[in-house]
């Protein structure tokens, strides 16, 4: 599974730029336990992860079996058309794990995810944490947090029929949900209503965050990125 | 998946919420289908869409009185307001695309849900991928395209013929007649997936070769190809993988860093 590796930014473009400004509002923190090895406890575990998040101002978190903050609605009556109840709820997810699973935490400041991490160093849970953002902020998170790297994993970007992808926006969206869920054209339907004026970007985001089964969509890096699309900013 | 041709009221909101573009609307019976060959059964459009439980009679009369004057109704897209999408029993060899394509369904061979298994995220408890050695996750269809495994194999018989010993507990290798050839079930090679992992690990010293075998195929396939590589750190925290593939031209700016805060927390029995 490697549902956050493969988040597409300017960085990873076919013809890439020296500019590109760093991506600095998209930090993944994730927790998994290995089979017999470390998952005594792990419904306790997982719990204490995803409430150390809670205190850090995530934007999103997320179990990989059950969903994030933002979950489909099963049985909706025809004035959520009109009035739709579109609030998180992060306490279901910390109530609704079982067992194994991936939690995930998704921060869109350096400062809170650095803050999240020191509090799992001191947590000593047990379970392997990883981040996944660009690398260098990784490792300035470490080196703030007195902790060590174990181990690196790269994204080196896509190969082979890139013209089978679509634009650079659609892109930027749709690769935060890694296991393709969140579908590339529903992103681009949502991009259009967006600069009609039809849906805000919080709502559309919103919609695209339901999708995403594992709960990593970062609702706050899409809403700047459909905002930024509404005006046609590069 | 299927349409329920009774409950369905031809809204349109499935369509662009399918990520393999496998539903449309048949203007013959004015109903949405799939196109079975190019559903994946990932269930993104049963599960991740709200539902109404509407009467289609109901539905269908208001949508034929707003059509006939031209009223457009501007509905929440993520809503399939008679609950029309209904999964269909999988068997052999379709049942291969759920087991890929739906990351809410863990693999048999894995135990995990998803497309592959733990690679390095929990690499500080299993020292799976040791210092000197490469992992590989090269993942087939991501983002949005899809794969068959006509074409992972196509991949797979190309590194098996470099020597590479494919991940016993990966889900592609479970699939595999003849690992060291990369061959994969025939049955199965016209099926389609949303995303498949193939996993190896070599030497340090064989990525650029590796890298190389990888784009080189990549440029026949008919699909996308996401590479990660990984590595093991050294006792100062530092990692020989950045300057490697910045040498061989490859971005290394984005990646999953293993803190190296899990440990052996079960008592083992001796």
């Amino acid at each position: 599974m490697t549902n956050t590796l493969h988040r597409w930014s300017e960085h990873y473009a076919v013809e890439r730029r020296s500019d590109v400004p760093p991506v600095a509002d998209d930090y993944v923190v994730f927790a998994m336990a290995s089979r017999n090895l470390n998952d005594d406890a792990l419904v306790d575990k997982y719990r204490t992860f995803a409430r150390l998040a809670l205190r850090h101002d995530p934007v999103n978190v997320g179990d990989a079996t059950k969903g994030g903050i933002y979950r489909p609605q099963p049985r909706l009556n025809p004035l959520a058309h009109w009035r739709r109840d579109n609030r998180p709820d992060p306490e279901r997810v910390v109530n609704d794990v079982e067992g194994h699973t991936t939690m995930a935490a998704v921060f869109s400041t350096f400062e809170d995810m650095e803050a999240f991490v020191k509090d799992l160093r001191d947590a000593d849970l047990g379970v392997s944490i990883n981040i996944s953002a660009p690398m260098d902020a990784a490792r300035r998170c470490c080196q703030g947090a007195g902790i060590r790297r174990h181990s690196v994993e790269y994204s080196l970007g896509f190969q082979g029929r890139v013209e089978r992808l679509p634009d650079r926006a659609v892109l930027e969206i749709g690769t935060m949900c890694g296991h393709g869920m969140v579908s590339h054209s529903l992103v681009k339907k949502l991009l259009d209503w967006v600069k009609e004026g039809r849906r805000s970007p919080r709502e559309a985001t919103t919609y695209l965050a339901r999708f995403c089964i594992c709960g990593v969509f970062n609702s706050a890096r899409a809403e700047t990125l459909f905002d930024k699309a509404r005006t046609g900013t590069p | 998946m299927q349409i329920d041709q009774y409950r369905c009221v031809a809204c349109g909101n499935c369509i662009p919420v399918c990520p393999m573009g496998a539903i449309y609307i048949d203007p013959a019976v004015g109903r949405a289908q799939v196109n079975q060959d190019e559903c994946v059964e990932c269930y993104a459009c049963f599960r991740g869409m709200s539902k109404e439980r509407l009467f289609p009679p109901m539905v269908r009369a208001i949508r034929r009185v707003a059509k006939a004057f031209r009223f457009r109704f501007d509905p929440e897209p993520d809503i399939c307001p008679t609950d029309a999408i209904v999964p269909q029993d999988l068997t052999w060899p379709r049942i291969v695309r759920r087991a890929f394509s739906d990351p809410q369904v863990p693999h048999e061979s894995t135990g995990i849900h998803g497309r592959g298994t733990a690679e390095v995220k929990t690499n500080d408890v299993t020292n799976r991928v040791k210092e000197g050695e490469a992992g590989f996750v090269i993942e087939f269809g991501r983002p949005g395209v899809g794969a068959r495994f006509g074409d992972i194999q196509q991949m797979t018989q190309r590194l098996a013929a470099f020597g590479v010993e494919f991940e016993k507990n990966n889900p592609v290798t479970s699939l595999m007649t003849e690992p060291d050839r990369g061959l994969i079930r025939e049955d199965i090679l016209n099926e389609k997936v949303l995303s498949a992992i193939v996993e190896i690990k070599t030497g340090l010293d064989q990525v650029p070769a590796i890298l190389h075998i990888i784009r080189s195929v990549s440029r026949e396939l008919d699909t996308v190809v996401a590479v990660g590589v990984s590595s093991r750190c050294d006792a100062a925290g530092n990692e020989p993988l950045a300057a490697l593939l910045e040498r061989e031209g490859y971005p290394a700016y984005r990646g999953k860093t293993n803190l190296g805060l899990g440990r052996v927390t079960r008592q083992v029995a001796v």
